[in-house]
């Protein structure tokens, strides 16, 4: 004690020697240290034995993403294996949705980052909202360089926003077949629901046209990559991959070296041209003008530019080949020749004074001769050639409306065709019964003089009278016009024609081209072209007289043409709208189209492939796919919803003229014709 | 007076606990950082660890009678460093506590904190009566204050936190009366709200979000649920070494420092922390038994002191981690990585060492 001071030290002596311990609190103070350890202890029990399970699922969470890899579609090939529509790889920006809370305040940065507005972004999120969470959602497809720029620069403060390749689809510029092939876009909520869980939003699928009918074929089935990820959202490591089943590639009917013809011969048209085989149904060549651009809507169409397509005074979205419901004209005496024929309603010699025009009922009805003198006097075979109409108008008036639809209808008009393509219209062959149930008053007589030349309130697409006149020539055989090739199940509707009829109905048509009649531009030299033309009225006579001459009230162009006279293998539509003149305007298109087909028929030994199959071989399993025959899955054709219609007793149906190897699926019957009931 | 006890004096056990625990906390330094760029760090934290060594037993040699004379001189010298830091200072981290000595970044506030620990001791064993009288506590109190604020402009909470569990141990076992402790308790309930506007607005946000951690997921908030999502997901047995997924993959905020225990019960799971945690409390334990063993009150204040403030440490920084408090940026003693912070701990023991090596010397 005193050594500190004998040194000197200046201490404050009486610390040195103060050994009172306050033992009791210091025996506390033990007591709080363990209470102290004891409670946090238990703290940690509740975290990692109680509530393990919900940190180790939160822990999983944190660590693992789920990256969707995109299937690519099937491409569409045509009926030589050249591909139509392919696919072109993309990225689109994927917005993670694991954390919402965080997302969501995150969406103003998000939009500015990316450059979309704000109420869009806005829009898909909540949109997103009844998905699962670990489902990211496409928020920018088609991504710039700035995009990628701005993700990788924000991982930390975004780790939401992921880089996605996706395959977009590429058509052929132009509009080429583009309503055919259609187009795809963003599943709408109606095609959600209607998936029954197979589409989600955010989904590419096919919006119009084939992309459409054959959408599940052509879609696939998207892959899952899961990944590991850091805390600033690097991916580091790879937990699982499930590969993406790529959709079925389709091969079309479709001749690519036809269509090109006849996408040219519309050039700056508006109208539509369908050729087909009425021996099988296969359409070759299918084109409607104007038609939008495919590429267009591949990424996203914005609301103003939908909106101009929609208001569209030309309405471009419009498949003129299958949607445009117009008089057929003249056309339509090809019906009324062969129903003279077969009901024997007047005899085989009748003949009529053509002066260029004649009165019915105190009415002046013209012939389109007229004011140029007339047709003379006209038989069953110049009536065709000439297609005088007087020789029709008195034909119709004694037949009567009944028998006039009842053989429109068997002859293929007033009813969908059956093709395999979405929103196709049934036109309309008007009867006593339709304006009873529709107008609810009686059928005038004079009507029936309109309807006898293909006015009136007859209507019918192009395809239709495609299907009509070939069906004819064929001598009834009426297939179901489809554009996937090889399909099994192609329905077909029999109505059988007396040879004789058939006869004379073609000789009528051939005479059209051949004789001088009124499409003989369309004559082709060593080829049997027959063919009807038509030239329709938009409006009456009369109220043309009355509006002046305005070229939307021009009459429509119609030519129909076949080749060779008797089962024919080729036969073509052609709408030319406003055209004016069917045979003059319309022929030639008919014309270089079977031209076409004839020129390729002649050089063609061996299927001219431009593309190796082998390497698109999807591996769908059927059995040794020959090097010349395309591994593509045989089809069935497929309708759409508002293309079934009941059966017609007595079956339309026959089995396949093919006999496919795996069992047949079944495909929507043909939709009936419904004299009773055309609606 | 014997000057120079033998090595069979000094506190094996005491040592023995603080090298298992520093081994522990070295193992998961490395264990978080050794597959990111911050591998290494576990070779710098032992080369800390063997400078403590060094420090605590050369502090052990020095008789502590003779520093708790020296008090009031380093009292001052804690007090101008804290000043200097204010004026010179280096900017780490958004505060100002760092000044650079030896060619390391020191941090002053650990020093404060030894020094206070000692101040404290001198002051209450200067006490004659049983009770601590009001005048005495009050006292106390500013000697705690200045330095308090003074760390708080720095701002540093954390820090200024340890002080005040310092100050209230050490009142208690100096006879803080229960009237009194009922009135301080009191005063400071009504002046939160004051404290609350004095607050520098990280440390609101703090607060805030741990009251209300979905507000904030990125922020503190994030980080008290990035902690509690690894802990918990560890599970009874704990992921493995270096298997811990929040950990490796950097989910878990500073993994090697403040949050080390989180990782720690990440990999070995409940397990794990159960034999940490079982150190600690040996350790603590120890202390106290230091304490009552001790020759005298001065000797006795000094290893409370200590045992005061690595208590609360680990109170603090373990009750974070599992979510329980805020985050404060306060260490977990020993584990932690961090040089200041382990050189402090060392000489703490330092002092302990020093008061048990002369409890039979007269």
């Amino acid at each position: 004690m005193q050594s500190g001071l004998a040194r000197g030290v200046p201490v404050s002596y009486w610390f040195r020697n103060d050994n009172r311990l306050p033992q009791g609190r210091l025996s506390v103070a033990s007591y709080v240290i363990i209470g102290m350890i004891a409670l946090l202890l238990l703290g940690f029990w509740k975290l990692q034995v109680i509530d393990s399970d919900k940190y180790a699922l939160m822990a999983e969470r944190n660590r693992v993403r789920s990256i969707p890899i995109i299937a690519p579609r099937g491409r569409l090939l045509d009926r030589d294996g050249r591909v139509l529509v392919d696919n072109y790889p993309s990225f689109s920006v994927l917005l993670l949705r694991d954390d919402p809370g965080q997302v969501e305040k995150s969406l103003p940065q998000i939009a500015e980052g990316l450059n979309v507005p704000l109420s869009d972004l806005r829009e898909q999120w909540d949109a997103a909202r009844g998905l699962p969470k670990f489902q990211p959602i496409v928020i920018k497809p088609e991504a710039t360089k700035a995009d990628v720029a701005f993700i990788e620069s924000h991982r930390t403060d975004v780790p939401y926003l992921e880089m996605l390749m996706v395959h977009r689809r590429r058509y052929l510029p132009g509009g080429f077949m583009a309503h055919v092939s259609g187009y795809v876009g963003e599943v709408s909520e109606k095609q959600i629901e209607a998936s029954d869980g197979r589409l989600r939003p955010g989904d590419i699928a096919g919006k119009t046209g084939l992309e459409r009918q054959y959408n599940d074929l052509l879609m696939g089935t998207d892959g899952m990559r899961r990944v590991i990820v850091n805390s600033i959202g690097k991916e580091v490591g790879r937990l699982s991959q499930q590969e993406a089943v790529p959709g079925k590639q389709i091969q079309l009917t479709i001749d690519y070296d036809l269509q090109q013809v006849a996408e040219q011969a519309l050039q700056g048209r508006k109208g539509a041209i369908v050729a087909m085989d009425p021996r099988t149904g296969e359409v070759l060549a299918m084109v409607s003008r104007p038609a939008p651009d495919p590429n267009d809507f591949a990424i996203r169409v914005s609301k103003e530019e939908w909106k101009r397509l929609n208001e569209d005074p030309d309405r471009a979205l419009l498949n003129r080949a299958i949607q445009a419901q117009l008089a057929p004209g003249s056309v339509f005496k090809i019906v009324m020749a062969t129903a003279m024929l077969e009901t024997k309603a007047v005899p085989e010699n009748f003949s009529v004074f053509c002066p260029g025009y004649a009165t019915f009922y105190g009415r002046m009805f013209k012939c389109h001769i007229f004011g140029k003198g007339g047709h003379g006097v006209v038989d069953f075979h110049k009536a065709i050639v000439q297609s005088c109409d007087i020789f029709f108008y008195n034909l119709g008036m004694r037949m009567g409306i009944d028998k006039i639809s009842y053989y429109a209808m068997k002859l293929g008009l007033g009813h969908r065709t059956g093709i395999d393509l979405p929103s196709e219209e049934p036109g309309l062959v008007p009867s006593e019964e339709w304006v009873q149930r529709v107008f609810h008053r009686k059928w005038y007589a004079g009507e029936t003089i309109s309807v006898s030349i293909g006015q009136g309130a007859l209507t019918s697409t192009p395809l239709q009278l495609a299907r009509m006149i070939g069906g004819v020539a064929m001598g009834g055989v009426f297939k179901q016009p489809h554009l996937v090739k090889d399909a099994r199940n192609v329905g077909e509707e029999r109505f059988a024609i007396a040879d004789a009829t058939v006869e004379k109905v073609t000789q009528g048509m051939y005479g059209v081209v051949n004789e001088g009649g009124t499409a003989a531009g369309a004559r082709l030299q060593g080829i049997e072209l027959c063919g009807k033309s038509g030239s329709a009225q938009v409006i009456g006579y009369n109220t043309r007289d009355k509006v002046g001459r305005q070229a939307r009230f021009k009459d429509n162009a119609w030519f129909v043409g076949y080749a060779p006279r008797r089962d024919p293998e080729i036969v073509v539509s052609v709408l030319i709208e406003e055209g004016e003149h069917g045979g003059a305007v319309g022929g030639p298109v008919a014309r270089d189209i079977i031209k076409a087909y004839y020129d390729k028929k002649a050089k063609k030994t061996q299927g001219q492939y431009t593309v190796d199959y082998k390497r698109y071989d999807l591996g769908d399993g059927s059995p040794a796919a020959g090097a010349a025959k395309p591994p593509v899955d045989r089809l069935a054709v497929t309708h759409t919803k508002e293309a079934k219609a009941p059966q017609q007793p007595g079956g339309a149906n026959r089995p396949a003229a093919r006999k496919p190897a795996e069992p047949a699926v079944s495909v929507a019957p043909l939709p009936a014709a419904d004299i009773e009931n055309p609606h | 007076m014997k000057d120079a006890p033998g090595s069979r004096e000094y506190d094996w056990w005491l040592l023995t606990l603080v090298l298992a625990i520093c081994t522990i906390g070295v193992a998961e330094i490395y264990s978080a950082t050794h597959a990111s760029h911050l591998a290494g760090m576990h070779t710098k934290q032992m080369w800390w660890l063997g400078l403590g060594l060094v420090c605590l037993f050369v502090v052990s040699r020095i008789d502590y009678h003779l520093i708790l004379d020296q008090a009031p001189v380093f009292y001052l010298i804690g007090l101008a460093a804290l000043v200097a830091v204010l004026a010179v200072g280096h900017t780490r981290f958004g505060a100002k506590r760092w000044i650079p000595v030896l060619g390391q970044f020191l941090q002053v506030s650990e020093l404060v904190k030894l020094i206070i620990i000692i101040q404290l001791a001198r002051f209450f064993s200067e006490v004659r009566s049983d009770q601590l009288s009001l005048g005495d506590l009050l006292k106390a109190g500013m000697l705690v204050g200045v330095p308090l604020g003074l760390i708080l402009l720095q701002p540093d909470l954390g820090t200024a936190l340890v002080l005040v569990p310092m100050l209230v141990v050490g009142a208690f076992l100096a006879g803080l009366q229960w009237k009194h402790a009922a009135a301080i308790a009191l005063i400071g309930i009504l002046l939160l709200p004051v404290g609350w506007h004095v607050l520098k607005p990280y440390q609101k946000e703090r607060i805030t979000s741990f009251l209300r951690p979905e507000e904030d997921p990125k922020g503190s908030g994030y980080q008290l649920l990035q902690s509690k999502i690894a802990v918990g997901s560890g599970g009874f047995w704990g992921k493995g070494f270096g298997n811990g997924s929040q950990n490796q993959l950097g989910f878990v905020p500073v993994r090697y420092s403040d949050f080390i225990l989180a990782a720690w019960a990440e990999e070995q799971g409940f397990k794990g922390v159960l034999l940490a945690l079982g150190l600690y409390m040996a350790l603590l334990l120890r202390l106290v038994q230091n304490a009552q063993r001790a020759k005298d009150r001065a000797g006795m204040f000094l290893v409370m002191g200590v045992a005061a403030a690595l208590g609360f440490h680990v109170l603090v920084n373990v009750a974070m981690v599992i979510g329980y408090m805020p985050v404060t940026g306060i260490p977990l003693p020993l584990m932690s990585y961090g040089g200041s912070a382990t050189l402090f701990v060392f000489l703490a023991m330092g002092l302990v060492m020093n008061v048990r090596l002369r409890r039979f010397v007269n």
